[in-house]
This record gives C-alpha cells, sequence and structure tokens, in this order.
C-alpha cells in the first residue's frame, strides 16, 4: 500500500510538469486553432534563462528565495517577447493561409530555436542548480516519501491554472480571447484588436513556458537543447487527453499521462511505458474524441 | 515605404547572392589546389565522429586524441615518408548521419580509413558502408560484439576493427568486481534499451554474475532522454539489492545516480565507459557519485610508462585537460592504422586491412594489443572508483 502511494505520489509529480507545459499548448490552441510545436522550444529557451540568471544572481550572493524569484521573472519576461516575436514574424504572416501552412511553420520555428540553441550552446547538457535545496519530508512512518521539489511542482502548477482560468473568464483581455476564438472576423467588427490579442495569448502561453522551463531544470539538473522535444511532445498528448483547448483538461491529462506512466513503470513493465500510455490516449480518443474535458466547444480557450 | 524598402531588401540580396556566387568559386578553385597538392603529399583518414549531439563530449574527447597521434606521427617524420591528414566530419550522434558522413568521406574525401565513431549503435551506421566500399574502419570505443561480428549470419565483417576490449569484458570485469570485492549476492540492472551499448552490457553482467553464484532480482530499463526515474528506482529500493548495474550513458546515469540518492538508495551503482564525462559530475553532483564504480579503458592516474608520456603530451597540447578514455582510444585508433599503413608498406585497402587484422603485441596508449580473430584487441581494463565527484584508480583487470 505505501509502495502503490509512493508510486502515486512520482506521478503525480511527473504530471504536473507535463501538465504545466500543456497549459501553454491548449492555451493557443484555443485561440488561434493552431498546435504550436515550437511550444516544448520555448520552454527549452526559458529554462536556459533561468540557468544563467540563476548562476549570475547566486555569484552576486543572494538569498535563494530572491534568485529563484527574480530568475523566474526575467525567464518569463523573455519568453513572453520572445513568443510575441515568434507569432509577429513566422505565423502572423500566415494567418490567412492554410493550417497546413502554419503548422509546417510551426515545426520550422521548432528546429530553428533548436537548433539555434545548438549553435550558440553547444550540444552538450549542463547542470543546473537546485537553487532551493530540497527538503524530504516522510510520510506514514518513513516508507513514503515526498520532496519539497515535487511538492512545489504541483502548487505551482495549480496556482497557475486558477490564474489562466480568471484571465481567460474574468478579465477583460480574457472575453477578447473568448471573442477572438470564437469567431476572429466578428471580433474584429466588435472593435476588439485581434492582433494584441494574439501576441497576449502567446505572449502568456510563452511565459507559461518559460516557468515550466525553469521548474524543470531545478527538479532534473539537467538542461540542454533538445529537452523541449519529448516533454513538449508529452505535454500535447496531455493538452488531446484532457482536451485540448480546455484549461482543466490541460491538468487532468497532464496528472493522468503522468500517473499511467508511473504505474506501467512500477509494476515493472517499463519497457512498455510509452506504448500503454499512447494505446490509453487512444482508448481516450476513440470513445470521446475531443478528449476528456472537449465536450464545451464554444470556449476553447 | 514598403516599396522603397522592398527595393532595398531586392537589391541587397541580390548583392550577398551576386557575391556569394564569386566566394563560392574561388573557393572551390582552392580546394581543387589543395586537392592536388594532397593527393601528392598525405595519406588522409577520416574520422566519423560525434561532433555534435547527445555524446559530442565522446566525440570531442576522442578527436582531440586523434588529432595529437596524427601531430606526433607528423612531428616523427610521417608514414612512408607522407604526412598523415585527419579529415573530420560529423555524425550529431545518430546512425543515420553517421552512414551518411561515411558515405562522404569515402567518396567525395577519399580517405584511406576510417576511424569511429564512438558509440557502438553510431558505428553500426557505418560498418555497411565500410563493407560495401572496402575500406577499412576502425572504431574508437564502439565495445558491441555486433560491431565485428555480423549478427545474424555470425560471418566476420573483415573491414571492421576496434581499439577498445568488448562488452562481454566489460560486463565480465564489473560482474567479477561485484562478487569479489564488494561481496555482493544481489544486483538490478537498470539498462538504456534504446542503446545497443547498454544491452550489450546488460547480457554479460548477467551471464557472469549468475555464473558466480548471483541473484538477479530484477531488470528495468528506461530510454534516452528520460527524465523522471523515480517510478523504476521506487521499484528497486523495493527490491533492495546488495548493487545495481547501470551501463547507460552520462546524461540519463547522472539523472539516475542523483534521484536515487536522494530517494535514500545507497547501495553501491556500477557503470561502464558511457560513465566517461565531466558532465556526469556536473548533473549528478559529488555526493550522489560516493560508493559508485565505473570500468573503464584506461585511467590517466594508472603509473604504467605507456600512459604517462600520453597523458603528459595530451595536457601539453590540450591546455592541462586530462585525457579521459575516449581521448585515449581515439589516439589509439590512429596509432593503429599507422601503424598497419607502415607494415603495410602501401594505402591499399586490401593489405592495409590484412594488417590492420595482424596487429600484434602493439604499445599503445591503453595498453598492448594483439588482435584476435574477431578483430577485438586482447588488452587491460581498469575499474575506476567516485572519490568527491572524481574518478580515481581501483584495479587493474587482466583479460
Amino acid at each position: 500500500m505505501e509502495y502503490f502511494i509512493q508510486q502515486l505520489i512520482n506521478g503525480i509529480s511527473v504530471g504536473s510538469i507535463y501538465a504545466l507545459i500543456a497549459l501553454g499548448y491548449t492555451m493557443v490552441y484555443g485561440i488561434i486553432k493552431l498546435i504550436n510545436f515550437a511550444h516544448g522550444d520555448v520552454f527549452m529557451v526559458g529554462s536556459f534563462i533561468g540557468l544563467f540568471s540563476a548562476r549570475y544572481l547566486a555569484s552576486v550572493g543572494l538569498p535563494p528565495v530572491i534568485v529563484l524569484i527574480i530568475s523566474l521573472i526575467i525567464s518569463m519576461t523573455v519568453s513572453a517577447l520572445l513568443g510575441i516575436s515568434i507569432e509577429r514574424l513566422a505565423y502572423k504572416p500566415l494567418r490567412k493561409a492554410s493550417r497546413i501552412a502554419v503548422l509546417i511553420t510551426a515545426i520550422g520555428v521548432s528546429f530553428f530555436l533548436e537548433y539555434s540553441g545548438v549553435f550558440v550552446l553547444g550540444p552538450q547538457a549542463k547542470g543546473f542548480p537546485e537553487i532551493l535545496n530540497k527538503k524530504q519530508y516522510q510520510l506514514f512512518g518513513s516508507s513514503v516519501q515526498v520532496d519539497s521539489n515535487q511538492i512545489m511542482i504541483l502548487v505551482t502548477t495549480v496556482i497557475l491554472m486558477i490564474i489562466l482560468q480568471y484571465i481567460v473568464h474574468r478579465t477583460k483581455i480574457g472575453k477578447a480571447m473568448r471573442a477572438v476564438s470564437y469567431d476572429m472576423e466578428a471580433a474584429r467588427l466588435m472593435g476588439i484588436n485581434v492582433d494584441r490579442t494574439i501576441s497576449a495569448t502567446f505572449a502568456i502561453g510563452s511565459a507559461l513556458a518559460a516557468a515550466a522551463g525553469v521548474i524543470f531544470g531545478m527538479t532534473y539538473n539537467s538542461v540542454d537543447p533538445m529537452m523541449g522535444v519529448l516533454p513538449g511532445l508529452k505535454a500535447f498528448v496531455a493538452a488531446v487527453l484532457g482536451g485540448i483547448g480546455s484549461v482543466p483538461g490541460a491538468l487532468v491529462g497532464g496528472l493522468l499521462l503522468g500517473t499511467v506512466e508511473t504505474e506501467i513503470s512500477s509494476l515493472g513493465y517499463s519497457s512498455w511505458r510509452d506504448g500503454v500510455a499512447f494505446a490509453v490516449l487512444i482508448l481516450i480518443l476513440i470513445f470521446k474524441p475531443s478528449g476528456l474535458f472537449g465536450k464545451n466547444v464554444r470556449e476553447k480557450v | 515605404m514598403k516599396k522603397i524598402g522592398a527595393i532595398i531588401l531586392t537589391t541587397v540580396l541580390t548583392a550577398a547572392l551576386a557575391t556569394g556566387c564569386g566566394n563560392n568559386k574561388n573557393n572551390e578553385s582552392n580546394a581543387a589546389a589543395n586537392g592536388g597538392n594532397a593527393a601528392a603529399g598525405t595519406i588522409k583518414i577520416g574520422a566519423n565522429l560525434e561532433l555534435t549531439g547527445g555524446q559530442a563530449s565522446f566525440g570531442d574527447s576522442a578527436l582531440k586524441g586523434a588529432k595529437l597521434a596524427v601531430k606526433e606521427i607528423n612531428d616523427a617524420g610521417g608514414v612512408l615518408g607522407q604526412q598523415l591528414e585527419l579529415v573530420e566530419a560529423d555524425n550529431a550522434s545518430k546512425s543515420e548521419e553517421a552512414t551518411r558522413a561515411a558515405q562522404k568521406l569515402i567518396t567525395t574525401e577519399k580517405v584511406v580509413a576510417i576511424i569511429g565513431a564512438t558509440t557502438s549503435t553510431n558505428t553500426l551506421g557505418i560498418v555497411p558502408v565500410a563493407q560495401d566500399k572496402k575500406i577499412p574502419l576502425v572504431s574508437s570505443s564502439a565495445t558491441n560484439p555486433k560491431v565485428t561480428v555480423d549478427e545474424r549470419s555470425g560471418d566476420l565483417n573483415e573491414w571492421v576493427f576496434r581499439a577498445s576490449f568488448i562488452d562481454p569484458f566489460q560486463g565480465q570485469v564489473m560482474a567479477n568486481f561485484a562478487t569479489e570485492t564488494l561481496k555482493a549476492k544481489t544486483a538490478v540492472i537498470y539498462t538504456d534499451t534504446s542503446s545497443d551499448y547498454s544491452k550489450g552490457l546488460q547480457k554479460f553482467f548477467k551471464e557472469t554474475f549468475t555464473k558466480s553464484g548471483g541473484t538477479i532480482l530484477s531488470e528495468e530499463s528506461y530510454q534516452q532522454k528520460d527524465s523522471d526515474f523515480k517510478a523504476v528506482l521506487t521499484r528497486i529500493k523495493e527490491a533492495n539489492p546488495d548493487v545495481i548495474y547501470l551501463p547507460g550513458y552520462y546524461e540519463e546515469v547522472g539523472k539516475i545516480l542523483k534521484q536515487a540518492r536522494e530517494m535514500g538508495i545507497t547501495v553501491p551503482f556500477m557503470g561502464g565507459d558511457g560513465w566517461d564525462s565531466p558532465q556526469l559530475a556536473e548533473i549528478a553532483g559529488a555526493a550522489a557519485l560516493d560508493n559508485t564504480f565505473m570500468s573503464n579503458h584506461y585511467s590517466p592516474e594508472d603509473s604504467a610508462p605507456e600512459v604517462k608520456t600520453f597523458v603528459d603530451a595530451f595536457k601539453a597540447a590540450n591546455g592541462d585537460l586530462v585525457p579521459d578514455g575516449m581521448a585515449a582510444l581515439g589516439y589509439d585508433a590512429v596509432k593503429l592504422v599507422a601503424d598497419a599503413i607502415t607494415r603495410a608498406g602501401s594505402t591499399d585497402a586490401t593489405k592495409l586491412k590484412d594488417a590492420l587484422a595482424a596487429t600484434k603485441d602493439l604499445q599503445l596508449a591503453t595498453g598492448k594489443i594483439t588482435m584476435n580473430e574477431t578483430h577485438d584487441p586482447v588488452k587491460a581494463a581498469v575499474v575506476l572508483k567516485f572519490v568527491d565527484g572524481k574518478q580515481t584508480f581501483e584495479a587493474k583487470v587482466n583479460p
């Protein structure tokens, strides 16, 4: 039983990282129906910016908590700007083009970021500082173990999801986003600045990716230019699983995917892990083609 | 305004294209002139290495070693009165890129032999090209047996050689080390299933460990680029083995060690030469590397004279950098080829291949090499222990 709970905790911590990345995916898809394949690479860029600012700030001698907060802010700001520029340069000129053209451009942007990373930073994996020292907490005697990072990831993901829900449903820009998502032309006719709304979407999505990147680096202590590929793919699966376009769906999809993967490994079938995870995806899509939370088609934010 | 911008842009682009073309032509004629000189005075050896990608650290070290060997040979007058020239080709740590790089080296650069790649998986991408074009291939550190012996037919790949020992030997060394020195009765093996190298070590560790009375409690697996290993590590912790054998590459190994120690798994971890990279300590942290052991081709702390000479020369050429195993093997691979060219008395591919196969008692940086009938060198291995994140010499094991 303790073994099961321990594995559940492991699964939830893996899943919260997927969910954190999936939030950005699902948000961009919700507004402009674009699967932004460069999202995983913005995650990578965010992680590197976090690494460099954390190294610098720590060398100046600031306390760890301040280092973390400032690096997070720097990384999220720079990535938000990066997201806006990607949208302006690569996607905006194609807004009237077919969706497949935009999709291929997104893959192109993804490769561009990856290999620019290799060119500038070198292909080697770099160590990432822990920033906040991990603390281990024992539950149920000493048989179940949770570390402070695992708790932090889940809490951060839930908080960011709530903020996102608030922005989308309670603020003016959120209303504009929902309007653009519903009908871009009609929104424009109603006096909504569509370009600015889409930029805001990309800025928020990229900032989320950057936050995920910094937290990922702190948890797994290694970053490299290709680090966004696999988590990006898994997060995409998580977003589809939960119903792409739905914010709570991204959280549930991420947690579900993480838990399923972990439980498969914990039963001793570690080589079947990805196979079973994708089989679950296929099964859910057979019975619920729009994903778990995909039924409210009118609000795809 | 837009129009003016467009006109300026077009002008700039056209100008760039025009000058670009001009430069290209110049380059081509230069290249042709160099090529002409090269044919007269140098012997070209191709280096098909991991200069970018996940195993770039290996390729980089091997290239440094190979360059040192070429420089030493050229300073001493070259081979058959000609200078050696090392032609670099990047395989991006991918098997299919290794194939392409090998084709380019043979058809465009006309190399007499290829050295590389550093990993078994990438070398297996080159093997078919070498066999097909009949050009000798000397891998610096591919340790999987099926690099030189075709797995399906059991036939020898007669054009393929290596400078390192093979997986059975690394697996055996660590299994014996576990039973004799660490007194381990039970073990768990945690393999990288996306790597032929890892699976090779796993198989032979298991055979030897079971034969000497040990029990394998479970066999687990992960894949390259995984980053969370806690699920399987929790399972391993439950099994509570005496040792854990982890024959993977440094990037994942670093993360696994770190997570395992955080979870309170304190038993020894053991691995092979895939651990050999400065990145390992950076990712795992020195504390997580306590009580871990790896088998390797050589140790810079070895007191044998040939090792000392090599280490000193390497440090002098690379700004005091201590050469790792990959560097030593890159060096040895070039020396093997040079020795064979000298004995063959020509760069004819068939003669060169026969000379390589007949290599006997050749003293190199990683030990005295004799090629056996499957083109695998028979030589000693070392076991290294990590102390404060640094490799220290633990034992030397003869074949």
